[in-house]
């Protein structure tokens, strides 16, 4: 139990009272590709965020390799979504891959000539060495989307928590991201990535996580992603469910 | 040219260098201000000071600096946190919260102040407008110097604000650009955010009496955003932003004693000149700001423009020498093949002559040994581009002359080696006409 990279036990996130993800229950052996799959809205970035701490929690329990996140953060590696950021920001991909360094290099300590090697490396590692000097959006979607995957390697973390890495880029950047990932598996690392592509779960993943607020199936690809699995997922949300927190909401507004 | 006589530098000196100081502060916040897409929260900050400012006057009783600068700032990060806590508690976007919580505090502290004003000399004009001509006559002893307060007090927040983004650079770049990973590794973003916003209402405060609220608003924004438009790296910019704070801070004291004078008035006010001047480098930049400008911009377009007419003009003849035709063609014949405008061309033909590239023969013109070398690489490449695009792409034969009419100016050597592989060494293209083979700079075969 204690060296699960990830285990998360009960976790409800709620907007304005209405549940984005409700008692989650969740656990990650090590040394797996986990997909996690479910429609729009799903709550699937949330998830993620929740469990970093970037969101508040209303209720339930993450622990990292039996710790706090806070206690063992340089063990995980998170990848934002693209969009997330604004790519005409004055940055070179370079210093966008030392960002991964920063924690490392610690408040108010200049970044030096060594981590911008290591940075370097880790550009060329992704197949970007050339670009380390281009401006950010002077690259391309599947470019700058390899930019954050470079970042995530330098943190030499054992945990990597990818939204949407894979999401409109192009063939050799999909090629070339899976096949940093199945490395990082065969290192014995984890990644948990938000994935959209359903063709193609059985090739990249180990094991799937089906979420749609509530969770659906959490385990090997073979036994969890099932016709009638994803039916579920897919085929609407618990309307009871639904039903009672709109009820609670508008009593809210009444009173 | 700086009129002398009206030019002291005792008076001009201290309010320049108060205007320089104040520029200089804010820009240096302002940056990260643009970067994180909040300029309106600037102006929202230096607004919504005022209350501050009245409150801590109707408590103390007084004037003193200490309690009406420490109350002023409080209310400016009151400001960043209401419009933060009105824009999360539901559906208002942070635009128009920010609208509604500096207008609120806007209007209470007018309202304040001229509550106030009934019993001191508070007086809201000042308050909005400044009185940074006054700069000098207020002083402190400095060693045998006499400094303006004004002086004092913005040189200690410039080096505040200035030390603040060096210490802090680092992290200042990550939580703007992702703050979702600086607090995923531990950068609280958060903190810096009301650290950032506290500068930014400290600098705020201490220009408000001197220089007036118009110009720290501008200098928050006006020239980070210059800077931005002139640079793709973060540290030029901060840099760059500083130094144009400065420019626009020195040019507007001297066009507001100077330009009124041309229309006959007398000297306008300093602080507005200076904000006037910050937009017009920032026009500047956009007109003729070497990478996105304007003006550059066009001189680019005119100037490949002018290439590809040069090389239009070597090809024309290629070929017209190519089908042996009897006489030379005239510049009157080459204007109905390219169209062009006369001036264009007549400039295009004297360029190719004086590079030695065309001659002119009977009032004609044709290749010079060294313009056919020029003309039959290009030929070449039009031609293995339009058996590419029949061969490759799968374009009907009737629609790649235009295409191939453009990229034939983007093929160097490598390439035209490229297309020939990948066309398997064709001798002629889709229209029948033979493939020139690349020439021997060395040994140019003359036509």
């Amino acid at each position: 139990m204690s060296d699960l990279p990830l285990s998360i036990s009960g976790l409800t996130v709620a907007y304005q009272r209405k549940p984005v993800l409700w008692d989650i229950d969740i656990d990650i052996p090590p040394g797996s590709l986990v997909g996690v799959i479910g429609p729009n809205g799903a709550g699937k970035s949330t998830l993620l965020r929740a469990c970093l701490g970037l969101i508040p929690v209303a209720a339930g329990e993450v622990r990292f390799f039996g710790q706090s996140y806070r206690q063992v953060d340089s063990r995980v590696a998170y990848v934002p979504q693209r969009e997330s950021v604004d790519w005409d920001f004055p940055i070179n991909a370079i210093d966008v891959v030392t960002m991964g360094l920063y924690r490392q290099i610690g408040w108010c300590r200049p970044v030096r000539k060594r981590h911008r090697e290591t940075a370097r490396e880790a550009l060329q590692q992704v197949g970007l060495g050339e670009l380390a000097d281009r401006q950010i959006n002077q690259l391309s979607g599947g470019q700058q989307q390899r930019v954050f995957l470079a970042r995530a390697l330098v943190q030499r973390a054992d945990l990597y928590l990818m939204d949407e890495p894979l999401a409109a880029v192009d063939a050799a950047t999909e090629q070339a991201i899976v096949g940093t990932l199945r490395s990082l598996r065969d290192a014995g690392k984890t990644a948990i990535v938000i994935h959209h592509d359903l063709p193609t779960v059985r090739e990249y993943f180990d094991r799937v996580v089906l979420l749609n607020v509530r969770l659906l199936a959490s385990g090997p690809v073979e036994e969890a992603f099932t016709d009638e699995n994803l039916q579920q997922t897919y085929g609407g949300r618990l309307t009871l469910l639904d039903r009672a927190t709109e009820a609670i909401a508008r009593r809210e507004i009444r009173t | 040219m700086i009129a002398t006589s009206d030019w002291l530098w005792e008076l001009d000196g201290w309010i320049v260098a108060a205007g320089v100081l104040c520029a200089v502060a804010s820009s240096l916040v302002g940056n990260f201000l643009v970067l994180r897409r909040s300029s309106l929260l600037g102006d929202a900050i230096s607004h919504a000071v005022l209350p501050g400012l009245a409150v801590a006057f109707l408590i103390t009783g007084s004037r003193q600096s200490l309690p009406m600068f420490i109350g002023a700032v409080i209310v400016g990060i009151l400001t960043a946190a209401l419009t933060q806590g009105i824009r999360d508690s539901g559906k208002i976007d942070e635009g128009a919260s920010m609208g509604v919580v500096f207008t609120t505090l806007f209007a209470l502290g007018l309202v304040l102040i001229v509550r106030a004003a009934d019993r001191v000399d508070l007086d809201p004009g000042c308050v909005l407008y400044g009185a940074i001509e006054l700069t000098p006559l207020d002083t402190v002893p400095v060693g045998s110097l006499e400094v303006p307060r004004v002086v004092i007090t913005l040189g200690v927040v410039s080096i505040i604000n200035l030390a603040f983004v060096v210490v802090f650079f680092k992290e200042l770049r990550l939580t703007s650009f992702d703050p979702a990973l600086a607090d995923a590794i531990g950068f609280r973003s958060q903190r810096l955010h009301y650290l950032l916003m506290t500068l930014v209402a400290v600098t705020a405060v201490a220009s408000f009496e001197s220089v007036g609220n118009i110009l720290v608003v501008a200098m928050f924004v006006v020239p980070a955003a210059t800077a931005r438009l002139l640079t793709d790296r973060l540290g030029v910019m901060v840099g760059l932003s500083a130094v144009l704070a400065a420019a626009a801070a020195v040019i507007g004291h001297w066009s507001a004693i100077t330009v009124p004078r041309w229309f006959g008035y007398t000297s306008t006010t300093t602080a507005g000149m200076m904000a006037v001047a910050s937009g017009g480098l920032l026009v500047l930049a956009i007109v003729i700001g070497p990478r996105q400008g304007v003006l550059p911009r066009l001189y680019r377009r005119w100037r490949l423009a002018g290439m590809i007419l040069r090389d239009d003009l070597l090809a024309l003849l290629f070929r017209s020498q190519e089908r042996r035709s009897e006489s030379a063609p005239t510049a009157g014949l080459i204007r109905q093949a390219l169209p062009v405008n006369r001036w264009r061309l007549r400039l295009a033909l004297w360029n190719e002559s004086r590079a030695g590239r065309i001659e002119s023969v009977d009032g004609g013109y044709r290749l010079t040994p060294v313009g056919r070398l020029r003309a039959s690489s290009l030929v070449r490449a039009h031609r293995l581009w339009e058996q590419y695009l029949v061969d490759r792409a799968g374009v009907t034969v009737d629609r790649i002359h235009q295409h191939a009419e453009r990229f034939e100016h983007f093929a160097d050597r490598d390439l035209r080696d490229q297309l020939e592989r990948e066309t398997e060494f064709p001798s002629s293209d889709p229209h029948g006409s033979p493939i020139p083979s690349e020439e021997n700079r060395d040994n140019p075969s003359s036509g």
